[in-house]
């Protein structure tokens, strides 16, 4: 005999059966950002100027086209899954709730798109 | 139905411990606004010289700027915060004494890293 209450199953609340998997995935992605970051980061400051001629032909490396879409796309993913985690906590009822969620991943799964976009432009033009 | 919810912040006492939490998830929040800055960035890089003189224009002024040196505060806070928090879920660092220096440190480490950052760049530049 079931004890959840027939509303709560067509509602499909309750156990959703992946108890860590958000949780982990933030931390998995967080590891895999701290040398992407850093590398970013030494990587633009070393850089002799910023002007767009130095900066296409740094991006136009191999490695550093590999390492920037990378970095862009794991980026993404751990600021969705951060965000995603605020709009819960603080948006409250349901259709909100759902609306907002819906449009916050539209959004990430559009800038991860342009950045991958963008950075494979500059990179793939020989 | 209104539930109670914890912690409340009316009755709570401030401290480092709860004050670094929500300074992680508004740097959080910061570095999502940088993640879409990021994003243009790069969509200007590709998009050609015209493009990526106005992004650069817009970022180099003074709101630009600010901008910039707060992501980068908000960048370092949140990756040596971040490391903190990786430590704690492998199980260290837990003992009071152990928290608050941890904490600390990833206050002030972020202040020197920023202030470091900037006066490389303000150093290099013409």
């Amino acid at each position: 005999m079931s004890l959840r209450s027939p509303l709560g199953r067509v509602l499909g609340l309750g156990s959703a059966k992946d108890g860590t998997s958000h949780w982990w995935a933030q931390r998995v992605s967080a590891v895999a950002l701290v040398p992407l970051t850093v590398w970013f980061l030494i990587s633009l400051l070393a850089l002799p100027s910023l002007d767009y001629a130095t900066v296409r032909i740094w991006l136009s490396f191999p490695l550093t086209g590999l390492l920037a879409v990378l970095l862009v796309a794991v980026l993404t993913y751990h600021s969705y899954l951060g965000t995603s985690v605020v709009v819960e906590d603080y948006v409250h009822s349901a259709g909100t709730k759902l609306a907002s969620l819906l449009l916050l991943r539209f959004l990430y799964v559009l800038v991860g798109g342009a950045s991958i976009f963008s950075v494979l432009r500059i990179a793939l033009r020989t | 139905m209104p539930r109670p919810i914890s912690p409340h912040l009316q009755i709570y006492r401030w401290q480092i411990g709860n004050s670094l939490s929500i300074l992680h998830r508004l740097t959080g929040i910061a570095l999502a606004f940088g993640l879409f800055a990021l994003c243009y960035w790069l969509v200007a890089l590709a998009g050609g010289q015209r493009s990526y003189a106005v992004a650069v224009k817009l970022l180099a002024s003074p709101l630009g700027l600010l901008g910039l040196i707060g992501w980068t505060f908000a960048f370092t806070y949140h990756l040596l915060n971040g490391v903190r928090h990786l430590f704690w879920d492998a199980g260290y660092g837990f003992e009071r004494t152990q928290r608050h220096a941890s904490g600390w440190f990833a206050v002030l480490g972020a202040l020197v890293l920023t202030l470091a950052v900037w006066l490389l760049i303000w150093h290099a530049s013409p």
